[in-house]
């Protein structure tokens, strides 16, 4: 029965959490700004805790320390005390004097990260597509037929236009601004498409919250929850509002006087 | 009495006939099931190519009794040892038919699929059926070693040597004072007049640099235009807000802006607090920023860099707050919403220009000119490749194609 009510009041907290962000859609309120308060605090010390046990703990402290006194630290990878350091020094940045120091570590960090990410981008957005939009178009049947070359053929025109809207070197006008339109066009078709597409998943995102609610509410509590204590809580959310706009009425009325 | 006995003796002799026959019935089988299949032939172990040196590649002939012949081949044992005569252990197994099989590992010696490099081994390859194995003969030593260049890159580093040709060379185009043509873009243009109605109306301007780490290649586009945004507001005195997701991104950020304000000659005005970290969770992120766009109300809000699925929840809180709205990313699923939502979208590669065509520097016009040629050798080599599919001349095809 303990865990019932437990289990009971946490989904509670949960609906009313959901309701407060939902609220966000008539105005701000002080519910919207609780939850808010409330969200981005608890998932900034949740980062943080998640970063010390899954990076800095296993990737540099447990490396450098393997089951050793911490003075011990050459029977581990000492080697690792380096980017350690390179990461302390970001602390620098709290002394006017010696922020310069932090800039060695964003160096090394981007730079890094670039002469990696230049290869890899190379290779999955320009070879690899390149290499698949060699088509031939096939309108054999064990292809699927006229349309598929049709399709094959499309997607050699969208490919190209789409590519020659984004050369900036000549102005779009005559020939190319009519190729550069069709690139356009071909862009603003596929966006729509995804467009459609991504609604329909947040759509369903909101139909769990629905649905959440929902059990919730069709649970509650042996003999005292079902519909009534959703309705209820929804009356009370109105009333609060209703109440919240009637006091901020009042307070604002003497100003405008003045 | 005697016929009792002669029953007696019949009797068990019949057991006893029938014991052997089912003795000798059951040895029959035995010999029967007992039947292995032919090991494995031409076995060959070498180290992989093209890796860090973590694995070893061993290839065999598959058995004559794999699909033909007795056809009684349930699976293939890779079995390893360190020595040639030594205790062989199992590794792996494949499937009937297969006539490969890679022995690899990671390179983290405390991890248990640790696999060492410059290490000796020797390896041998099972035929299994029911009644048991018939191994191969013993090949090795072998050993794993990393190689320097991944062969099958050759077309990157061919694209990004190119690449590199352009960019030097429009740098240096751009640097001895030769006009570069660029295309005006409307999404640009707009950002002085955003500027402009932000002062005019007394309110902030709110800087979102998306989700991306400093690394990124659209956060780095848009800390280009944010030094330049920064800049102009020094110079009109207007308040910036620049909440951050990443805290290595408020710290460049924060480096980007105060150049901004020293460029325009008002490091005084310059406020650290203005750049500051939210929180690094998606959608409390996403809170944090709708609670300053309804609280604070600024008139003009940038979305430029790297965003998710939180884009069309705030460009469409800031359109209900009434703000100017300018946003760019290169992430393709993104860009619909920020379409629908915002007044100006700069889309994908846009991004990039915007970066180079409102710094103004010769360095970043001069990339962008790279870019752009290289975006001309894409289509040309496009037109290229399609002409030598449709005439059956893979051969160029395959100059591109990098292999996995």
């Amino acid at each position: 029965m303990e865990s019932e009510w437990r289990i009971f009041l946490w989904t509670t907290l949960s609906v009313g959490l959901t309701l407060s962000v939902f609220s966000f859609l008539y105005k701000d309120n002080p519910f919207y700004r609780f939850t808010e308060s409330l969200y981005v605090g608890i998932a900034t010390g949740y980062m943080t805790i998640i970063l010390w046990y899954t990076g800095l703990l296993p990737t540099l402290i447990d490396r450098i320390w393997i089951g050793q006194p911490w003075w011990q630290f050459w029977g581990g990878k000492w080697w690792y005390i380096f980017p350690g350091i390179l990461g302390l020094m970001m602390w620098f940045r709290f002394s006017k004097k010696k922020a310069w120091l932090s800039r060695y570590p964003i160096a090394f960090y981007i730079g890094i990260s670039m002469g990696a990410a230049i290869p890899l981008e190379m290779k999955n957005r320009v070879n690899e597509q390149l290499f698949n939009t060699f088509i031939s178009p096939d309108f054999s049947a064990m292809a699927g037929g006229f349309w598929n070359g049709i399709s094959e053929i499309i997607i050699i025109i969208g490919v190209l236009t789409g590519l020659f809207y984004f050369f900036f070197s000549v102005p779009h006008k005559g020939v190319f601004g009519t190729v550069a339109k069709v690139g356009i066009y071909t862009l603003m078709i596929g966006f729509g498409a995804s467009f459609g597409y991504t609604v329909m998943g947040r759509i369903s995102l909101f139909i769990q919250r629905v649905q959440t609610i929902r059990d919730w509410a069709s649970t509650g509590i042996e003999g005292g929850g079902g519909m009534s204590a959703i309705v209820w809580i929804f009356v009370l959310f109105i009333v609060l509002l209703v109440l919240i706009e009637m006091i901020r009425h009042m307070r604002k009325k003497p100003t405008e006087a003045v | 009495m005697l016929k009792h006995i002669i029953m007696l003796v019949l009797m068990v002799g019949l057991m006893t006939a029938v014991g052997w026959a089912q003795e000798e019935g059951t040895a029959t089988d035995s010999v029967v099931q007992q039947t292995l299949a032919a090991p494995p032939t031409n076995v060959q172990a070498f180290d992989t190519p093209n890796d860090n040196g973590h694995s070893i590649t061993i290839e065999w002939d598959i058995s004559a009794d794999d699909g033909q012949g007795l056809n009684n081949v349930v699976k293939y044992l890779i079995l390893r040892s360190a020595t040639p005569d030594g205790q062989f252990a199992e590794i792996g197994a494949a499937t009937p038919g297969a006539t490969t099989f890679k022995n690899s590992g990671v390179k983290d010696d405390e991890d248990p699929n640790y696999f060492p490099r410059e290490t000796d081994f020797y390896y041998t390859v099972s035929a299994v059926t029911a009644d048991g194995g018939a191994e191969s003969e013993v090949v090795g030593p072998v050993r794993g070693e990393g190689q320097f260049f991944d062969t099958r890159n050759g077309p990157v580093l061919v694209g990004c040597l190119l690449f590199t040709i352009f960019t030097i060379f429009f740098i240096r185009k751009a640097k001895s004072g030769a006009k570069l043509y660029i295309r005006p873009l409307a999404g640009i243009d707009a950002v002085d007049e955003a500027i402009g109605r932000a002062t005019e109306m007394g309110k902030p301007i709110l800087y979102i640099l998306g989700l991306g780490s400093a690394a990124d290649i659209a956060t780095i586009a848009s800390f280009t235009i944010l030094g330049r945004v920064a800049k102009k507001v020094a110079e009109y005195q207007t308040s910036l807000i620049v909440p951050c997701y990443d805290p290595i991104v408020m710290t460049v950020a924060q480096e980007t802006v105060k150049t901004g304000y020293y460029d325009a000659g008002r490091p005084d005005a310059y406020n650290e607090d203005d750049v500051f970290f939210l929180t690094n969770q998606q959608f409390a992120y996403v809170g944090g920023v709708n609670g300053i766009m309804v609280r604070q109300k600024p008139a003009t809000n940038f979305y430029l860099g790297k965003f998710y699925a939180e884009s069309l929840i705030m460009a469409e809180t800031g359109s209900s707050a009434g703000a100017i709205q300018i946003s760019g990313t290169d992430e393709v699923t993104q860009i619909p919403f920020f379409v629908v939502a915002c007044d100006y979208t700069l889309i994908g590669e846009e991004l990039y220009a915007a970066s180079a065509y409102l710094g103004g520097d010769p360095t970043l016009l001069g990339t962008l000119k790279g870019q752009d040629w290289a975006k001309a050798g894409v289509i040309i080599s496009i037109i290229l490749g399609i002409i030598a599919a449709v005439t059956g001349q893979t051969w160029f095809t395959e100059l591109f194609h990098v292999g996995n």
